[in-house]
């Protein structure tokens, strides 16, 4: 009916298509998750790659010790308030596109731990795209999150996720380097305005505007 | 392991006894409960009353095996105390130290001179309740943020923690 007819009757052997879909589709087709094991739920994201449950099948097995080379990040358990600087570096240096998969009641909303030492879920540091109930939850549920992370990516459009690097570079203030206390005496610190381990990366300030 | 030498709740052991003798100006006050020994020092003769203990033949405790605080509560006075579990890995016995604060003035000498291993037990005092060891070479927070406010395991704490870090 349109031009994809009358190039597949004059060109056989030409496919023709979207270039979203074409893009989304070999983003999906190999998810690869970055090693992060928090807690408990870290033995569960384990038992989803071995023979038994074989994450495999979707393509998201290659589970990668250095977050340069991961696009979505697993993170399974509390996050600890000391953690959550590094857990928000280790985004910061994944390339884009990127995802966050919150595994666990912990992960999600603090889960029983409802004080001061952890994070009251972990979308207060970085922009959460599917979140997993249970605790921990099984193997199962982590595979159906990651189908549903790959039906998520097949909706995005490449015009959505660019990166600028430059910007993102002069906004962001490097964790670690927040007041050290001497130690010395129990003073009282001055407290930075905002939380400094909170750098709004791209596609978050998208969807916040 | 040999079996640790039996405490009557009432007797004093040969141990709190033979220091006594030596060093009664130490010795506060003697506590036997659940066959355990632990002794009050006061806190100007704690380094002291260590250094005796670890070097001194018939106690000879060499492992300082922890060190840990504890907050009585807001209205108590003294408010905090500070515990020093001693053991000895050639005599098998082991004796508590303790140490009274009193709000105001959360000052404690550090024994790390004496146990190395005291720096970490030192610090994690310091952090969870605020108690200030003098002469500790490097006191930092251990396990908290460095730009932590307060201290987490005191009783007037907040479960939740103060802003920044509440985010709620």
């Amino acid at each position: 009916m349109g031009l994809e007819n009358v190039i597949a009757e004059a060109l056989p052997e030409v496919l023709t298509t979207r270039l979203d879909s074409l893009i989304n589709w070999a983003r999906k087709s190999s998810l690869w998750p970055a090693t992060f094991g928090l807690a408990c739920c870290a033995i569960e994201m384990m038992n989803a790659t071995t023979s038994r449950n074989d994450l495999a099948r979707f393509g998201a097995e290659v589970f990668r010790a250095s977050p340069r080379q991961a696009d979505v990040m697993i993170v399974s358990g509390r996050v600890s308030r000391k953690m959550a600087p590094v857990l928000r570096r280790i985004y910061d240096q994944m390339p884009e596109p990127k995802w966050v998969i919150s595994m666990g009641a912990c992960a999600t909303s603090g889960g029983v731990f409802d004080n001061y030492a952890i994070v009251q879920g972990v979308d207060k540091i970085v922009p959460v795209d599917v979140y997993i109930p249970g605790c921990p939850p099984r193997p199962e549920m982590l595979i159906h999150a990651v189908m549903m992370l790959q039906d998520k990516v097949m909706k995005e459009s490449v015009r959505d996720r660019r990166d600028i690097p430059e910007e993102e570079a002069r906004e962001a203030v490097v964790p670690g380097t927040l007041p050290v206390t001497d130690g010395s005496t129990a003073r009282q610190n001055t407290l930075p305005e905002s939380r400094p381990y909170t750098i709004a990366s791209r596609h978050e300030r998208r969807r916040s505007s | 392991m040999q079996e640790q030498p039996s405490v009557s709740e009432t007797t004093p052991s040969p141990l709190v006894t033979a220091l006594q003798h030596e060093h009664p100006e130490w010795i506060g006050e003697v506590i036997y409960a659940f066959g355990e020994t632990t002794i009050i020092v006061p806190r100007e003769h704690l380094v002291a009353a260590c250094s005796f203990l670890k070097t001194w033949p018939e106690g000879h405790f060499n492992f300082l095996a922890d060190i840990c605080g504890a907050d009585r509560g807001v209205e108590e006075e003294p408010r905090f105390e500070v515990n020093y579990h001693l053991f000895s890995t050639t005599k098998y016995h082991r004796v508590r130290l303790k140490v009274l604060l009193n709000e105001e003035d959360t000052h404690v000498p550090s024994v790390t001179g004496v146990w190395k291993t005291a720096n970490w037990h030192e610090r994690e005092t310091f952090d969870m309740f605020g108690v200030i060891f003098d002469g500790h070479p490097d006191l930092r927070r251990i396990l908290l943020p460095d730009d932590w406010q307060g201290h987490a395991l005191r009783k007037d704490f907040p479960l939740r923690g103060y802003e920044p870090y509440s985010l709620k």
